[in-house]
C-alpha cells in the first residue's frame, strides 16, 4: 500500500474523508450511524449537500442538533425502514455494517433508500488481525477495532473479500472501491481485492443497484 | 373594543415592544369553527417583544399550552410573576429578541383576553359561559393564521410550543406548510391518549361537581367554582411532575408540624403544595376556560384528519422540524413524540428529534434543563443559517 496517496483535506478522519470524497456536491444525504454529525458537517460545509443523520445513541444525536444538524435518534437494523424509497441521493454507512445485526439486510435498505450507497467497514482480513488470531491467539485490537470482545458493539464483522462476495450475492454493485491502510493511505483495489484484503485495514465502497 | 381597531394595525417594521395587544378578527367574514360553527368578528389577545424585520422573515410564533398563556417574557398582569418562558425568550436569550420578532396569543376559548366563555357574547351582551362554540385545537390555529395575516406574516420563521402548544405547532406545520419555516412540536403527540382524556374528565367532573359552577352560569350569581377548578388543578399538576420529581421535592416530610396529625390537614409537604398550586390557579384562571381548552386537546388527533395515517400530514413538508421530549415525562411519553417523527420521516421531512435526560416530568419544557436548552439553540441556529437570518 506504500504507494497509495493520501487523502486530500484536512480535519476529517481518513475513511471519513474518503466517503466524502464519493459525494457529489450539493446532493441529498443520509448519513446512518452519524456519531457526533463531523461527517454531515463536512458535507454540509464544503459540498453543500442536504444532510441527514440517523444515530443510534441519544446523546450523539442530542450533539448534532446542537450543531445545527437534522438528526434522529434510531437503529440502522429497524429503523430504516421508515424511510421512503429513493428519498436520497446517498445513503452514507460509516463504520456501523460491522455493528448490525443483519448486514445483508441492512445493505438493501441503504439502497432502497439511497440511489447510491457508500459504506465504510474494518477488514478483518488485515495483516495485524490475522497475526493477532494466528500467532497470539487472540481476539485482535487494533486502531480500528479498538475495544476488547466482551464491550465491542461489533457483532458481524467481514473482510474484505466477504463483502465483495455478499454484494455480489445481493445483485448490488460496487461502483468504486478504495483501501485505506493503518497509516490512512488510500488506494482503489479491483473485485478480486486479493492485497487490499491483507493491507487494507479499512475500506470504503460506492454501491449501487444495476438498472433493471 | 375600542383598543381593537388601532393594535388591528400591524406593527411598522421598526416597532418597539407592544405590551397588550388587542386584535379584532374575522370582522369581513366570520370564522368557521370544526364544530360547524361560526365566531366573528373576535377579539384575540397577544404579546410581541422584538421588532419585524425590513423582509418579514424574523417571526417566532409560541404557542401555549394548557394553561399558559400570552405572557410568555414579561411580568404577568394577574400574579406578577415573570413570563413563563423568560428564560427562553429576552435579548441574548435562545429566542433572542434582538434578532426576532417574538409572538405569542391567547388561543381561541382562553381567559387572558382572547374570545372565550368568559368574554361578552357580542349577541347577548353577556358572557359567553357554555354558549360559547365548542373550539378544537385546528380552531386555535386558523385564529393565529388570522393574526398572522393581520400582522403581514407570509411565513414564520419558526414556531414551538410545549404540550398543547406542540399539538398547534404540528397543526401548524401539517395543515399551512407553506408558513412554517421551522416547527419545534416539544413535550407533545399527535393525539390525546385515552390516559389524558381520563385525567382531563376527572378534572372537569370536579368543576362541575362544584355547587358554584351552576352549569356554567357562575357569573350570574357572582360566583365562581375555585374549588372545583382547584382540585382539576390539583390532578392535572400531579400528572405535570414525576415520582422521582414529587420525591426530591417533597419525599413524606410533614408540613409545619412533627408529628401527624390523625385528621385531613395538610400533614405532607406535598399536600401543602399541591393546595397551594389548586389556590393561586383559580386567581388567574376560568373554570369554564379550563373545560373548553381540556375538550380541544381531548379532541386533538391529527392523523384522523388525513385518513388516519399522520405521514399524510407531512407530505412534502418544506419545514424543517425538530421534536423534544424528556425521558421522566410520562403525560407525553417519549414513544408519543417518536411516532411524530417516524411520520415525518416517512414524508421524507427534514426531521431531527431529540430525547432529554431529566428527572422534571412534563414541565421539563418550562424549566432551566442545559440539554434542551443546547439541542434547542442548535436547532434554531441551524434554520435561522438556512432561512438566511445573520446571528
Amino acid at each position: 500500500m506504500s504507494h497509495g496517496r493520501r487523502p486530500g483535506g484536512g480535519g476529517v478522519r481518513p475513511d471519513l474523508q474518503v466517503v466524502a470524497d464519493m459525494v457529489a456536491p450539493g446532493r441529498r444525504v443520509l448519513d446512518v450511524g452519524c456519531m457526533d454529525g463531523t461527517l454531515l458537517a463536512y458535507l454540509g460545509a464544503e459540498k453543500g449537500v442536504d444532510g441527514r443523520g440517523m444515530e443510534l445513541s441519544q446523546a450523539g444525536v442530542n450533539a448534532c442538533v446542537a450543531r445545527g444538524l437534522s438528526v434522529i435518534q434510531g437503529d440502522a437494523d429497524t429503523d430504516l425502514s421508515d424511510y421512503p424509497s429513493a428519498s436520497f441521493d446517498y445513503a452514507i454507512l460509516s463504520q456501523t455494517l460491522q455493528a448490525t445485526r443483519r448486514p445483508d439486510r441492512v445493505l438493501v435498505e441503504l439502497l432502497r433508500i439511497g440511489k447510491q450507497a457508500i459504506v465504510s467497514f474494518p477488514n478483518f482480513g488485515y495483516w495485524r488481525v490475522r497475526l493477532a488470531l494466528a500467532v497470539q491467539g487472540r481476539m485482535p485490537v487494533t486502531k480500528s477495532l479498538d475495544r476488547p470482545w466482551y464491550e465491542t458493539p461489533n457483532i458481524h464483522f467481514c473482510t474484505i473479500k466477504d463483502f465483495v462476495e455478499l454484494c455480489h450475492d445481493l445483485g448490488i454493485r460496487l461502483e468504486r472501491r478504495i483501501a485505506i491502510d493503518s497509516d490512512g493511505r488510500v488506494r482503489p483495489f479491483s473485485s478480486r481485492a486479493a492485497s487490499a484484503n491483507l493491507f487494507a485495514e479499512q475500506a470504503v465502497c460506492l454501491l449501487s443497484k444495476p438498472a433493471r | 373594543m375600542k383598543t381593537s381597531a388601532q393594535a388591528g394595525v400591524a406593527p411598522r417594521p421598526e416597532a418597539k415592544v407592544v405590551a397588550g395587544n388587542l386584535v379584532n378578527l374575522a370582522a369581513d367574514r366570520p370564522m368557521r369553527l370544526d364544530c360547524g360553527l361560526e365566531i366573528g368578528p373576535f377579539n384575540l389577545a397577544y404579546q410581541t417583544y422584538g421588532s419585524l424585520n425590513r423582509e418579514r422573515t424574523n417571526a417566532v410564533l409560541i404557542c401555549h399550552a394548557l394553561t399558559g398563556d400570552q405572557h410568555v417574557a414579561n411580568a404577568h398582569p394577574v400574579t406578577a410573576k415573570e413570563g413563563w418562558w423568560q428564560n427562553l425568550v429576552g435579548p441574548g436569550r435562545i429566542l433572542d429578541t434582538d434578532r426576532f420578532f417574538v409572538i405569542c396569543a391567547n388561543v381561541l376559548g382562553g381567559c387572558m383576553g382572547t374570545a372565550g366563555p368568559m368574554e361578552i357574547n357580542p349577541a347577548t351582551g353577556e358572557p359567553w359561559g357554555l354558549d360559547f362554540p365548542m373550539v378544537t385545537v385546528g380552531d386555535m390555529v386558523r385564529a393565529q393564521i388570522l393574526l398572522l395575516d393581520r400582522l403581514g406574516i407570509e411565513s414564520v420563521f419558526l414556531t414551538l410550543g410545549g404540550s398543547m402548544g406542540g399539538m398547534q405547532v404540528l397543526e401548524l406545520g401539517a395543515k399551512y406548510p407553506d408558513r412554517v419555516f421551522a416547527a419545534a412540536p416539544i413535550a407533545t403527540a399527535a393525539y390525546h391518549t385515552s390516559q389524558n382524556i381520563a385525567f382531563h374528565e376527572a378534572g372537569r367532573q370536579a368543576i362541575m361537581a362544584d355547587a358554584n359552577w351552576r352549569g356554567g352560569d357562575y357569573w350570574k350569581y357572582n360566583t365562581e367554582p375555585h374549588a372545583g377548578l382547584a382540585v382539576a388543578r390539583m390532578i392535572a399538576h400531579i400528572t405535570y411532575l414525576s415520582e422521582a420529581a414529587l420525591h426530591d421535592k417533597f419525599g413524606r416530610r410533614l408540613q409545619n408540624r412533627d408529628v401527624l396529625s390523625f385528621g385531613f390537614g395538610a400533614d405532607f409537604q406535598v399536600e401543602s403544595y399541591l393546595r397551594y398550586q389548586g389556590s393561586t390557579f383559580v386567581e388567574r384562571f376560568d373554570a369554564n376556560s379550563y373545560l373548553y381548552i381540556t375538550r380541544a386537546m381531548d379532541y386533538f388527533d391529527l392523523a384522523a384528519d388525513f385518513g388516519g395515517h399522520l405521514a399524510d400530514a407531512f407530505q412534502n413538508s418544506p419545514t424543517r422540524w425538530c421534536s423534544f421530549s424528556f425521558t421522566s415525562d410520562w403525560l407525553f411519553p417519549t414513544a408519543e413524540n417518536r411516532a411524530i417523527v417516524k411520520a415525518l420521516a416517512a414524508a421524507g421531512a427534514d426531521v431531527s428529534f431529540v430525547e432529554i435526560n431529566s428527572d422534571k416530568g412534563h414541565d421539563s419544557f418550562l424549566l432551566e434543563v442545559p440539554e434542551f436548552h443546547d439541542t434547542l439553540r442548535g436547532f434554531i441556529e441551524g434554520s435561522a443559517a438556512k432561512r438566511g437570518l445573520a446571528r
